[in-house]
């Protein structure tokens, strides 16, 4: 009985117990001079573990009575979370290293932080939800104050620790009153007492808490506050973290709550969780007009991404989970490549992030800028590339589920957001002539820009067949 | 005779204390620790009424569970804070400004 449930939470076991071996390790014998190795060999485990989970994992499996599922749809969201994961610790190495902050505690963080996004991920219960959900948070509250000789870094990981630790208040005081009106823990006796179309008052409480808080993780209007800060105070690398894996599990993590704990009163969440996707792509958009730092303008740009995804949950249907689940995956790899770009942004040995340090830099750097170039036409959703067909999906979905003014929304947002994300091309071509911008010498970041650049124009043929992958995970998920 | 209703009017009082503590407080970081502190005792009670009231030990697990993760998130926070100290010489939430947003 036990072995069954221990061999289904197996990688996590394994990822755990090699975060905890590798920090004593590395205490024990080299310290922060193992830390580069440290870092590719925990890409490396994460990766295998990735295509471990990807090519064995198959069925529904539960343990712990129903605490912990392993389905299809946990299965996708741990895939692209470790594969983001193990990506982004690969590009962070060279520049951590050339700026002395690279430590051996960061690759053990992020793996402890990924354990806790394939814990949320593939929570039944929550309690269990509760516990992956800390150990995510907990981690990432440490790596955003990395540097701790650094004011704006230090600032930024009280900041989100603060809000944080709100929003997990939120949440837990909505999962109190959750448990207290439906009697158990369990999704799959929460289902029950909510019942078909209809439920008592006090469930209904502790959902809008639980929305509160989950919208928090996912920054979603109006529990962004934390975004551009903790973006632009942040490490680059720390930043590229949090753009992505979080990303995805707070979202698969908000996916799972409200369709199996909460599949019966979808038309109550269905209302809250549409007004905060308008909300966040409005906002998102708006606000990062006025920004000149790249990384906020990334906080904010994540921020109205967060929207057009939360348009698939809300639609409240299998096919507007799909089209979440495509959405964060080409998410996730345009922010990859961005970041890459970002975090090549140097002058004079030293990190820049302002945007009219791009002046003119495709005469300078043709290929990077046409790699660049893509991919801010992708973020804006212009049709040819990936994002545009990630876009079409949710909107496919909503119209599927008759929500024609949220597309309507959603298209004039992407419009106004399209405005920001041109300009930066604008700079790169047509600026004016500046101080020069040298390019990082980095050949990871280089791979990693054009690889996601290629993957926004070859993946319109078939999106690399993940479709029916996120079909499968999502056919699990609603039912 | 004190019922549910009473321990939860409790509850919400203290955790919208909890809430305002964060919101309101101009002063001392040390203090938005607190009011976190408050929240989370706060859904501790909530949980343990419910656990006696519905006869389910499952509360009284996830109270534990809560208790355990708030230390090692107060203790994560203390150490941030000390860094922050360690930077700026001042820990007034006023001066938690660099970045403006």
């Amino acid at each position: 009985m036990i072995q069954a449930d221990l061999n289904i939470i197996l990688p996590e076991i394994v990822l755990s117990v090699f975060a905890m071996s590798a920090l004593v390790g590395t205490v024990y014998t080299a310290k922060d001079r193992a830390a580069g190795l440290l870092t590719w060999v925990t890409a490396g485990v994460l990766a295998l573990v990735a295509l471990w989970i990807g090519l064995t994992g198959e069925g529904v499996n539960v343990a712990f009575g129903g605490m912990f599922h392993d389905d299809a749809f946990a299965r996708f969201a741990k895939v692209t979370i470790l594969l983001s994961a193990a990506v982004v610790l690969v590009m962070s190495q060279d520049y951590m290293a050339r700026r002395g902050m690279l430590r051996f505690e960061y690759p053990v963080l992020v793996t402890l932080s990924a354990v806790g996004m394939m814990m949320m991920v593939s929570a039944g219960d929550l309690i269990a939800l509760y516990m992956g959900l800390e150990l995510q948070s907990l981690a990432l509250y440490v790596v955003a104050s990395l540097r701790r000789d650094s004011m704006k870094s230090t600032e930024a990981g009280l900041k989100y620790f603060i809000l944080g630790a709100l929003s997990s208040g939120l949440l837990l005081y909505g999962a109190s009153l959750i448990y207290g009106f439906a009697g158990t823990t369990l999704f799959s006796g929460i289902i029950g007492a909510a019942g078909d179309g209809q439920a008592p008052l006090g469930l209904l409480f502790g959902l809008v808490f639980m929305i509160a808080g989950l919208a928090f993780k996912v920054s979603a209007v109006p529990f962004h506050m934390w975004t551009p800060d903790v973006y632009e105070g942040s490490p680059t690398p720390v930043t590229a973290f949090f753009a992505t894996a979080p990303k995805v599990a707070a979202m698969a993590l908000f996916a799972r709550v409200m369709h199996d704990a909460f599949g019966g009163v979808s038309n109550d969440w269905g209302q809250i969780v549409s007004l905060l996707a308008v909300l966040s792509m409005f906002l998102g958009a708006i606000a990062a007009i006025g920004q000149t730092n790249i990384k906020r303008l990334m906080a904010f740009s994540s921020i109205a991404h967060m929207g057009y995804a939360m348009i698939g949950l809300a639609a409240g249907t299998a096919l507007g989970v799909e089209a979440m689940l495509i959405y964060m995956a080409i998410y996730v790899t345009m922010n990859i490549g961005t970041f890459a770009f970002i975090m090549s942004m140097e002058k004079d040995g030293k990190p820049v992030t302002d945007i009219s340090a791009l002046n003119m830099y495709a005469k300078r750097e043709p290929g990077r800028a046409l790699a660049m170039l893509v991919l801010m036409f992708s973020l804006a959703g212009v049709p040819p590339m990936l994002g545009f067909f990630a876009k079409l999906g949710v909107w496919r979905a909503a119209l599927d589920a008759d929500m024609v003014w949220l597309v309507v929304a959603s298209a004039v947002a992407s419009a106004i957001g399209a405005f920001y994300y041109l300009r930066i091309v604008y700079y790169m071509y047509f600026g004016e002539e500046g101080e020069t911008l040298e390019t990082g010498r980095a050949p990871v970041l280089w791979v990693c820009l054009m690889g996601s650049a290629a993957v926004m124009v070859l993946g319109i043929i078939n999106l690399f067949g993940i479709e029916g992958a996120a079909a499968a995970a999502a056919a699990t998920l609603v039912n | 005779m004190i019922g549910l209703e009473h321990y939860l009017t409790v509850a919400a009082t203290l955790f919208v204390i909890g809430v305002f503590g964060l919101f309101l407080n101009r002063k001392n970081v040390i203090i938005l620790l607190m009011s976190i502190e408050l929240m989370l005792l706060a859904v501790n009670i909530n949980l343990v009424a419910f656990s006696s009231y519905l006869g389910d030990m499952v509360g009284q697990v996830f109270t534990l569970f809560v208790l355990t993760v708030a230390a090692a998130e107060a203790a994560i926070g203390l150490a941030i804070l000390v860094c922050f100290f360690r930077t700026r010489g001042t820990i007034d939430v006023e001066d938690v400004n660099v970045m403006k947003g």
